[in-house]
């Protein structure tokens, strides 16, 4: 047994920030799918809605780690495509937490009340000028507090990449538990890191809807939660029992 | 890319093997998050803020780590205070604690779905209170619960992969092991994939039709 | 092109090229089902440019209907309808009739203004820009001229004060004002009112109705009135007609529907909601 030195502590600093950046980039990729991929499936041709469903059903049925070791392992050997580590988790985590997060567009665009595609028609507006002005505007601030939950899940997957060897936070303390032989304290450290990232992100996420709402002169209600997240909506059908309907 | 048919066949009896693990960690796991899941969220309901508040602290922290960190925490550190389990038992333990936090929101939104009047009826016929949580609440609060609770299985089923880390041999540890004496990579891990698909999907499309039976 | 301050077209010559009494809404034999419901039957009817038509009849017997078969939200089964001159259900291609193209049918909903029972303005944006929205996106005006016309309208409707406002903050009343500019703000040619105080309190629908009633009174605009108030309908329209299961049972200008209703459902009808 020995303490942890300084240069332990950079270790676990330098995972801290890479896997700040993999949430950042593989919530980017996300967000970018959950959009394309929720639009698309209300679209009004049904070879659209047949893809991008088939798309959200084969990821999110799978598990992001077995996608994971598919990309790391299978797409370079079964097509010649290898990724950087961090490219190719980002790739895994962005894929399927947009499989996820485009159930939360989906539903939140089918929220919009009907009567308001209808005054977007009245004043002849175009349907991508209804999306863009009227129904995604409305739809926005609704679906924060779900891309919430899903953005704390993303985080707690980012640790899945310690076990391909990126240098995360998670590896970090494998190296260092390896070094001082103390599993407790390190362990215990970097959950607190990890709580203390959550704990930011949600904390930002309350700061966007409070604006968000605020842009369509909404006040947000309030909540007294410690974090503040509800888990109702559940990772693998995130369909709220209201927003009902597949497709039209 | 070269496909290997006989590959997916000489590694179908490890993977029997794995499948079987992972559905006994997957129902031992949701067992527990489901028992442990009603004690957090009946705590949470408690009178004594020395109940409610560490429950809250808890269930917040597990909720919001990442679990592979949980299982690695409880792998090495539960030896170090004595307690030396066996990998599955780890496993599941890991699991089913960090589902409970899950399923104790389920609960709690399921319990504040049964109006008010039922608890009021429930006092005014004096029921103790055993009865009033046994016989009325939760009867009516678990119905209505059902289709998510079993979300939260589907989305368990997908986490177990992660037990191979601290050595439970499920599906993905025999893949794994197979692929590192063989190299059929590309076969292998193809194969635990669209397993996986092929169970969850069916699963979900179940929870989407009791949804529409049982809540409403 | 005339360069006007005035938020809206008073003067005959310069404005509404149409409003010169010629035939502005034509259906020609409109059938419209839903499911195995025959909601209109091969329903003839027009409507003459800067005239106040006012449909009238029981709830069910169509009259939203054919707003909303102006408005292009539904889609006529057979038959079709012409707003000046151009169809908007169909066009002509090399000399047939085809259904129209989005564009065609856009191009046409332009010259239609329509407010609606709910009022439906768009609560992500502020009063001002509910009714610049569409004169810029739309017809292309610049920001100020949208601008300055939204605010000529603003005022016309009495909300001149509250352009900065989310339509949250508003009364229901002074919602309804703010969507009768909105349409107003698209110079359209005419004017669809589905039942705009229906939805109100009792105590707010003076003060829409008044806004009409001068609109009406001032302008050469046509407007298609979908109503319960009877006596606004009395007071502004030039006709009347009388809807029963999909047909015109009955039209004429007002005092006569009113004071001597030959068909037997009119009578039954006034009777009930007079």
């Amino acid at each position: 047994m020995s303490e942890i030195t300084w240069g332990l502590w950079e270790i676990l600093l330098k995972g801290v920030w890479i896997t700040v950046q993999l949430t950042v980039f593989s919530a980017a990729l996300a967000a970018a799918v959950a959009l394309v991929v929720g639009l698309a499936r209300s679209h009004r041709l049904w070879i659209v809605r047949f893809i991008s469903g088939a798309y959200f059903e084969i990821f999110r049925g799978t598990s992001a780690l077995i996608l994971m070791f598919w990309i790391f392992f299978v797409l370079p050997l079964g097509f010649g495509w290898q990724l950087v580590p961090l490219w190719a988790a980002t790739l895994a985590l962005g894929l399927t937490y947009g499989a996820y997060g485009s159930e939360v567009v989906r539903g939140a665009v089918q929220a919009v009340a009907p009567a308001q595609r209808e005054a977007g028609i009245a004043l002849s507006f175009t349907p991508a000028q209804q999306l863009r002005k009227i129904i995604l505007p409305q739809a926005w601030p609704e679906m924060i507090p779900p891309f919430n939950n899903l953005l704390i899940e993303l985080l707690k997957g980012t640790a899945l990449v310690s076990i391909m060897g990126v240098a995360d936070i998670a590896f970090g303390a494998s190296l260092v538990r390896n070094a001082t032989g103390q599993s407790a304290p390190v362990y215990t450290i970097i959950l607190l890191m990890y709580f203390v990232l959550a704990f930011v992100l949600t904390r930002g996420m309350r700061v966007l809807e409070r604006q968000a709402k605020a842009g369509i002169g909404q006040r947000p209600e309030k909540r007294s939660r410690l974090i503040g997240r509800k888990a109702e909506i559940p990772r693998q059908d995130a369909t709220p029992a209201t927003v009902g309907g597949e497709g039209r | 890319m070269n496909w290997d048919w006989s590959a997916v066949g000489d590694f179908m009896p490890m993977f029997w093997d794995g499948l079987l693990v992972t559905l006994q960690a997957l129902v031992l796991g949701a067992l527990l998050a489901f028992a442990l899941g009603l004690v957090w969220a009946m705590a949470q309901r408690s009178g004594l803020a020395v109940v409610r508040w560490p429950v809250n602290v808890i269930t917040e922290f597990v909720r919001n780590t990442p679990l592979l960190v949980q299982l690695f925490f409880l792998y090495y550190v539960l030896p170090e205070w004595g307690l030396t389990l066996s990998a599955m038992v780890t496993g599941v333990i890991g699991l089913g604690l960090h589902y409970s936090t899950y399923t104790a929101e389920v609960y709690r939104a399921g319990i504040d779905g049964v109006p008010a009047g039922q608890w009021e009826a429930a006092t005014a016929l004096s029921l103790p209170k055993s009865r009033t949580w046994g016989a009325v609440i939760l009867p009516q609060a678990i119905r209505r619960v059902v289709p998510a609770l079993g979300n939260y299985v589907i989305a368990m089923l997908k986490d177990t992969p992660m037990l191979f880390v601290i050595g439970v041999l499920e599906m993905l540890g025999e893949a794994r092991q197979f692929a590192s004496e063989t190299f059929l990579t590309v076969e292998v891990f193809t194969v635990v994939g669209v397993a996986f698909i092929v169970i969850s999907y069916p699963a979900s499309l179940l929870m989407r039709a009791l949804e529409r039976r049982l809540v409403r | 092109m005339s360069a006007d301050s005035t938020p809206l077209n008073t003067s005959k010559e310069t404005a509404n090229p149409a409003a010169d009494g010629s035939e502005l809404i034509r259906f020609d034999k409109v059938t419209k089902r839903f499911g195995s419901n025959t909601v209109l039957d091969s329903l003839d009817f027009t409507v003459n440019s800067g005239k106040h038509v006012t449909l009238i009849g029981a709830s069910g017997s169509g009259k939203t209907t054919i707003l909303r078969l102006l408005m292009t939200l539904i889609k006529p089964e057979e038959g079709t309808i012409k707003v000046a001159g151009d169809y908007l259900t169909h066009e002509e291609r090399d000399g047939e009739l085809v259904p129209a193209g989005d564009r065609h049918v856009r191009e046409v909903r332009k010259k239609i203004g329509m407010v609606f029972q709910q009022f439906n303005l768009f609560p992500n944006m502020k009063v001002l820009r509910n009714v610049t929205e569409a004169p810029v996106h739309v017809l292309g005006l610049s920001p100020d001229e949208a601008e300055e016309r939204a605010r000529g309208l603003l005022d016309l409707v009495g909300l001149g004060d509250r352009c900065d406002a989310y339509p949250s903050q508003l009364s229901g009343g002074q919602q309804q004002r703010v969507a009768i500019a909105r349409a107003l703000a698209m110079r359209p040619q005419v004017l669809l009112l589905d039942e705009v105080t229906s939805a109100l309190d009792p105590e707010l629908v003076a003060g829409v109705l008044d806004v009409l009633r001068d609109i009406a009174h001032t302008t050469d605009i046509t407007m298609l009135c979908v109503t319960h108030e009877m006596n606004f309908a009395r007071d502004i329209s030039d006709d009347v007609l009388m809807f029963d299961a999909g047909h015109v049972i009955e039209s004429g200008p007002p005092e006569k529907i009113f004071s001597e209703p030959e068909h037997e459902r009119t009578r039954e009808f006034l009777s009930a909601v007079l």
